[in-house]
């Protein structure tokens, strides 16, 4: 259990003394949690923080200066968009307005369902095929926007 | 061994381990700083400071930047004057363009930097980062489009307090400064001492001033205003004025209060001599009767927080006195009412604090023994001040005057009060007084005087060694508590904690900047207060012996316990209540 108030099964305190409690293994103890449980809540934060004798402000610190650390609930499907330079020209904002508009979020949000988050990120390293997106571990290049609503749906219906 | 370098082709001698920037100033050589404050460790984010190094290829941060030998540096280079003004330049254009209606117009740090590089316009059009000021806490407010990410409010919070309320969440243009997990700043752990505000460049941290509902009950005539002086502000607030750091101008500001319309102006002062006069015999009970020591000081409402958070298990250590400020609100409407036949009801009780924890304190809900609201407002040194520029009062220039009766008057051992050590050097006094049947010849207990954040010293009450400390800054008083959890403090008997660096001269309510040297200069004009005084011990006030005579009995008595003491609340560190976990399937 994560802490006493909390329902869930997960034995995060396990994982934290896995890691010696000792505050020099946050990050690897960020990742673990977050594989375990999806993203690093509040409340799992004051619990590491307690743990590792260290301030929640540190713990929260690190938890939201990192990209891949997640404060808040992920959809099932990650969509990973990218924004650097050779996506750019191959017409990559065209592609990011499709897949917003197929999933009615902008980046950085989550649908209602819970099914999608949008995300924006820098390179990667799919400039061969650009414009590119990355559906969870699947790429997709050469896109045209007209492309994006099929793509996305094949996640919609296996969801 | 020193080391031998250069700032401006001038050969200056520095010692290792010394910084650009302290070697530079020991020298007389002027670099401008921003996050740097002489209170903090250095943490060299602005890059104000920068200074060209011979051979270094990037200019480097003289304020965490270590000297070496043979080193040539350069301070006001024209490569140097351009990165600096760039920099402000950035910050400035996201910086909200209202330095005329800011409470920080002419005192603000930023504002100095752009009218010292003849900053005249901000050449960067663009997005400015919007948000909304946090007013969620009783005491302190942010405005975090303000801030310019000098981490000074961080390093306070953590490093002198050890409260660590605010950090630095997100990276880059998202970055900002937030309380807990970005939450208000009211539901998380902070105990409103405002040494963040004190430390902050900007307007980015300011206190809740209720200054205009002051007004209104001054300008109200069916209101009866009364007015205390807490003892730390005499002795601080002509610098708003452009005095010295230690200026004394306790009778000029009792006539500036009077001028400003206030009906009665009395003084903190005289309840810190009934402080005395309860804690002490507090004290002695225990002592006598077997009580719960050492017995830990109770003024301080930062502190009181901080150990109602941290160390709820300590709280039976705690006096249950209240803090001075309580102490007179409840005998405003009581005692001075009685006396002058004022409705309570009509009376309203303003106090004028160096503290931004009293306004939290006032409105405990505990803090009506009166049957009122005892301490309506609360207003720091700086916020009186201000209300004394708006009424086109001329402070250094005043003539002096005296407290009003019945609650002001008070001795040399109330006004020490306002300096580290003050109250355990008047709670001795009175001790020695009551436990030895003889006065002191000497009042002034050097032993328990200084800076050092924990001080120990066993002082001779006639036969019986009385074995005391002092802390202040509360990563000290977490030492402290730290040693009594751990019997370091066993035999013990009165320990005096107080919340803010250099005790209530320090508070967070205090003129701005603040700094060790300034410190020092307020706590000598304190104990030059105390040494000027006929009276110098509590037990000695004649206006506390009239008032146990006529209204409350003796010390420790059934009214005194209603109306003078009171009691603690541990309190939930968790900011978060009753999130559940969500476990992603």
């Amino acid at each position: 259990m994560c802490s006493e108030s909390c329902g869930c099964s997960s034995d995060i305190v396990g994982i934290i003394e896995k890691y010696d409690s000792d505050k020099r293994n946050l990050i690897p103890l960020l990742h673990e949690l977050q594989d375990e449980l999806g993203y690093i809540s509040p409340e799992v934060m004051e619990t590491i923080a307690e743990k590792l004798g260290t301030t929640v402000g540190q713990v929260h610190g690190v938890a939201t200066f990192y990209t891949l650390f997640y404060t808040k609930p992920r959809g099932k499907n990650i969509v990973r968009m990218c924004n650097s330079t050779a996506c750019h020209i191959e017409g990559g904002r065209k592609i990011r307005e499709a897949v917003s508009a197929a999933l009615g979020i902008a980046p950085g949000e989550t649908t209602q369902d819970g099914g999608f988050t949008l995300e924006v990120v820098s390179c990667m390293g799919l400039c061969g095929v650009a414009p590119a997106i990355m559906v969870n571990d699947d790429v997709y290049g050469n896109l045209t926007p007209e492309m994006v609503p099929n793509i996305l749906g094949k996640y919609r219906e296996a969801s | 061994m020193a080391i031998n370098l250069t700032i401006n082709g001038q050969a200056v001698a520095a010692e290792a381990g010394d910084t650009i920037l302290t070697a530079a100033r020991r020298a007389g050589v002027y670099i401008p700083t921003l996050c740097y404050h002489s209170d903090l460790m250095p943490d060299g984010v602005c890059r104000v400071c920068s200074v060209e190094v011979k051979g270094q290829r990037t200019l480097c941060a003289a304020c965490c930047y270590p000297v070496a030998e043979g080193m040539e540096v350069l301070t006001h280079s024209p490569r140097v004057r351009e990165s600096r003004r760039m920099i402000v330049e950035l910050m400035l254009a996201n910086h909200p363009q209202e330095c005329l209606t800011c409470s920080r117009n002419s005192k603000c740090e930023l504002q100095a930097l752009a009218r010292e590089f003849g900053i005249q316009e901000v050449h960067f059009k663009g997005e400015r980062k919007m948000a909304d000021v946090d007013t969620s806490s009783l005491s302190v407010f942010r405005n975090p489009e303000k801030c310019i990410l000098c981490n000074r409010c961080v390093r306070t919070c953590e490093d002198i307090q050890s409260v660590a309320a605010l950090h630095a969440s997100k990276r880059g243009w998202d970055t900002t400064i937030v309380p807990g997990m970005g939450d208000e700043l009211a539901s998380v752990v902070c105990v409103n001492c405002g040494q963040c505000i004190n430390r902050c460049p900007t307007g980015a941290l300011t206190a809740n001033d209720p200054s205009s509902k002051v007004w209104d009950a001054i300008h109200d005539s069916t209101k009866h205003v009364v007015v205390q002086t807490a003892p730390a502000v005499r002795a601080a607030i002509g610098e708003e004025f452009g005095m010295p750091a230690g200026s004394r101008v306790t009778g000029k500001m009792v006539t500036a209060l009077k001028m400003m319309g206030f009906d009665r102006v009395m003084d903190t002062d005289f309840t810190a001599d009934l402080t005395i006069m309860e804690e002490g015999s507090e004290l002695i009970q225990r002592v006598t009767e077997g009580g719960v020591l050492p017995q830990l000081t109770s003024c301080s409402p930062g502190w009181i927080k901080f150990i109602e958070y941290y160390y709820p298990e300590l709280l039976p250590h705690l006096s249950t006195c209240k803090s001075p400020q309580q102490m007179f609100g409840a005998l405003a409407k009581t005692y001075y009412a009685e006396k002058t036949g004022i409705d309570p009801k009509d009376i309203i009780s303003v106090s004028i604090m160096p503290c931004t924890a009293k306004k939290f304190e006032c409105d405990r809900p505990e803090m009506t023994d009166s049957g009122y609201k005892d301490v309506d407002y609360v207003l720091t040194t700086r916020e009186a001040a201000q209300m004394m520029r708006e009424a086109g009062i001329d402070l250094p220039n005043l003539p002096e005057s005296e407290y009003d009766d019945p609650l002001g008057m008070s001795t040399g051992a109330a006004v020490i009060f306002g300096n580290t050590g003050g109250v355990m050097e008047a709670a001795l006094r009175t001790a020695y007084a009551i436990i030895t049947g003889t006065e002191l010849d000497n009042v002034n207990i050097e032993a328990v005087r200084g800076m050092e954040g924990v001080r120990e010293a066993t002082v001779m009450v006639g036969e019986l060694p009385v074995k005391a400390a002092v802390a202040h800054g509360l990563a000290n008083a977490r030492q402290v508590l730290e040693g009594i959890k751990n019997g370091r403090f066993k035999d013990y008997h009165f320990i005096e904690i107080m919340c803010c660096p250099g005790g209530c001269i320090g508070g967070g309510g205090q003129p701005q900047p603040t700094s060790e040297e300034i410190r020092k200069a307020r706590i000598k004009a304190i104990y030059d207060e105390d040494e000027a005084m006929t009276l110098r011990k509590s037990h000695t006030n004649p206006a506390v012996q009239k008032l146990y005579e006529e209204f409350l009995g003796k010390p420790l008595s059934h009214k005194s316990h209603e109306l003078l003491h009171t009691d603690y609340t541990p309190r939930d560190r968790k900011t978060v209540k009753a999130v559940k976990v969500k476990v992603e399937s």
